[in-house]
């Protein structure tokens, strides 16, 4: 397996249709490291991981991986995707309908090598649990298990790095957070470096070590998943994020649905989700935040956490209210209420947050 | 019935079926997959003999395998002997006759084959000529078994280049459909009428199994594509 490496890539191209996609970044990559490239939908990102995987020309620009120079429109040097090296999983799998779930995941090994790497290629089914699937066809198995068909298919060949278009987004919800978590595992277990792109924000925390974010075909922002989330450079990456305050925790208790966990400055009480691991991240939206004055107020949220205003910013038509309880919390509230509380920064407040909009998401 | 002119027929038919199954492979999937801005011509020269007279076909091909003409002169001095009115001579003219009903739906059913799967393959270090026979070809296979069996039947019905290429030698190119020519011209209606139900019920037959084959356009429907 390969040990660190850096992604460099600088990429134009224009489509028939208007839609420019102008990129440019260099990530350093770990065995098994993630680096997920966000965005909402349009926002060029599948075609920025075609580009990666050599299905997707480009007008002008460079990528490299490693040593390996895969498009240099300035050399005229263009690998083909064959040569590329990848493991590519397309946003709706792509399993070979007419071939058994093992015969897909060796696909990619050459008739001379099947024998070499059958022990390989067991491995990957036994790390993936497909065991008792070999013979089945991809047409008759569920969605979670064509994706780990999907995963196994693409790292049979041993690939330098992994390339995932919306590996979960496909799946049912509960689905999804089970599996969002077993392919972190698998792919630290397995020390591949992946590229995954997504638009969910529970996948870019769990799964993400580095982000990069695109809208529009360019990049806004790039760097940690927490910092961009937490800290957006601009009002652009704060709307395309769509989650405003995020914060480690730690699980200390659970009772029936409801998770108590501990924090920066005190505890909260979060709708419980069922994964192992106690260390967590609290997600909270700024329009599930209430602010209150005063104390003695009875209110069916669980959480009442005081603390001052630090910031007042206005966001069209409603004000941004951000409260220090001990960490920051964003509260999204009328520019009336606001008035009416008399608020200002440096004013003691308390926020109010229901349980069940407090959302955690395994660290 | 005349044995000899059955005989004949699917001679001709089976010969050419192989024949096009070869050559409509490759011409197919390029027809499918190349983005040539001027592809669009090759498509219409494929297509041709779906609309042209047969006695037109019959009389180009005809002329450019006669003696005068280079190419069949060529051939002459090559084999010894030349090409019309002889079984040869048929096949070549069937072949050109017959293009579209191999070409097309062979096309038809590659261009049908799931994007996807087929950059997956190419991702997965597969050469392109490879995730042809691995991937490509078994997932349109209906669509090539349809052009085989169109391609016979088509064969087996035809009428117009056979008269003008081949003649009418009973043995060597004296085919089914000329075979009833001959016995409605000699009056013997009850031979005819034989000869032709004969045909009609293979015609539908054939039909029968091709519409079969394709009653569902995707061969693996619970496959999972979205």
């Amino acid at each position: 397996m390969s040990q660190g490496g850096t992604l460099h890539v600088s990429i134009k191209r224009k489509f028939a249709g208007g839609f420019r996609l102008d990129v440019a970044f260099r990530v350093e990559t770990q065995p098994g490291s993630v680096l997920v490239v966000f965005g909402p939908s349009g926002s060029g990102k599948t075609t920025l991981l075609r580009c990666l995987a050599g299905l997707e020309s480009v007008d002008s620009g460079v990528i490299q991986f490693e040593e390996s120079v895969w498009c240099d429109t300035g050399n005229r040097l263009l690998v083909r995707p064959q040569h590329r090296n990848i493991g590519y999983v397309p946003q709706d799998y792509g399993l070979f309908p007419h071939l058994s779930v093992r015969r897909n995941i060796e696909y990619g090994i050459s008739r001379s090598d099947r024998q070499k790497e059958a022990g390989w290629v067991d491995r990957l089914i036994s790390v993936l649990g497909l065991q008792n699937l070999e013979q089945s066809l991809p047409g008759g198995i569920s969605g979670g298990q064509r994706q780990r068909v999907a995963l196994a298919r693409a790292l049979a060949r041993r690939p330098k790095l992994l390339l995932l278009d919306e590996p979960l987004s496909a799946l049912d919800a509960p689905t999804r957070a089970s599996l969002r978590i077993e392919l972190r595992r698998t792919l630290k277990e397995l020390a591949v470096p992946a590229v995954l792109v997504t638009h969910d924000w529970e996948d870019t925390l769990t799964l993400g070590d580095q982000m990069v974010l695109l809208a529009g075909g360019e990049l806004l922002q790039s760097g940690a998943p927490l910092e961009i989330l937490t800290r957006p450079e601009s009002l652009a990456v704060a709307s395309v994020v769509g989650v405003e305050t995020i914060t480690p925790g730690r699980r200390v208790g659970r009772a029936r649905g409801i998770a108590e966990v501990e924090i920066a400055g005190g505890r909260l009480w979060a709708a419980d989700v069922d994964f192992q691991d106690d260390d967590v991240y609290v997600c909270i939206r700024a329009e599930n935040v209430t602010l209150e004055i005063g104390s003695g107020t009875r209110s069916s949220a669980r959480n009442h956490l005081p603390g001052t205003v630090s910031s007042v910013a206005a966001a069209g038509p409603l004000v941004r209210v951000t409260v220090d309880v001990g960490f920051k919390v964003q509260a999204l509230v009328s520019r009336q209420a606001l008035e009416d509380l008399g608020l200002d920064i440096g004013s003691p407040v308390a926020v109010s947050i229901k349980a069940t909009a407090i959302h955690l998401v395994p660290r | 019935m005349n044995w000899d002119a059955v005989f004949t027929s699917l001679k001709l038919a089976s010969m050419t079926s192989v024949i096009l199954l070869v050559l409509g492979l490759p011409l197919a999937s390029w027809l499918a997959f190349s983005r040539w801005r001027w592809k669009f011509l090759f498509e219409s020269v494929v297509a041709l003999p779906l609309v042209l007279p047969p006695t037109v076909l019959g009389f180009y091909v005809l002329t450019a395998m006669g003696p005068r003409s280079p190419l069949g002169y060529w051939y002459a001095e090559l084999v010894g002997s030349p090409l019309p009115f002889t079984f040869e001579g048929l096949v070549v003219a069937s072949v050109l006759y017959s293009l579209p009903f191999a070409v097309q739906p062979m096309a038809g059913s590659f261009a049908g084959v799931d994007r996807n799967l087929v950059e997956v393959s190419w991702t997965l270090g597969v050469s392109r000529l490879a995730t042809f026979f691995r991937l490509i070809l078994p997932a349109a296979r209906n669509g090539v078994v349809a052009a085989v069996v169109l391609t016979f039947a088509h064969t087996m019905g035809e009428f117009g280049v056979v008269l003008m290429v081949g003649g009418n030698i009973q043995g060597v190119t004296r085919t089914v459909s000329i075979d009833i020519y001959d016995q409605v011209q000699e009056l013997n209606y009850a031979a005819a009428s034989r000869t032709s139900l004969a045909l009609l019920v293979f015609s539908f037959a054939i039909l029968t199994l091709v519409y079969w084959l394709n009653r569902n356009s995707s061969l693996w429907p619970s496959a999972g594509r979205r």
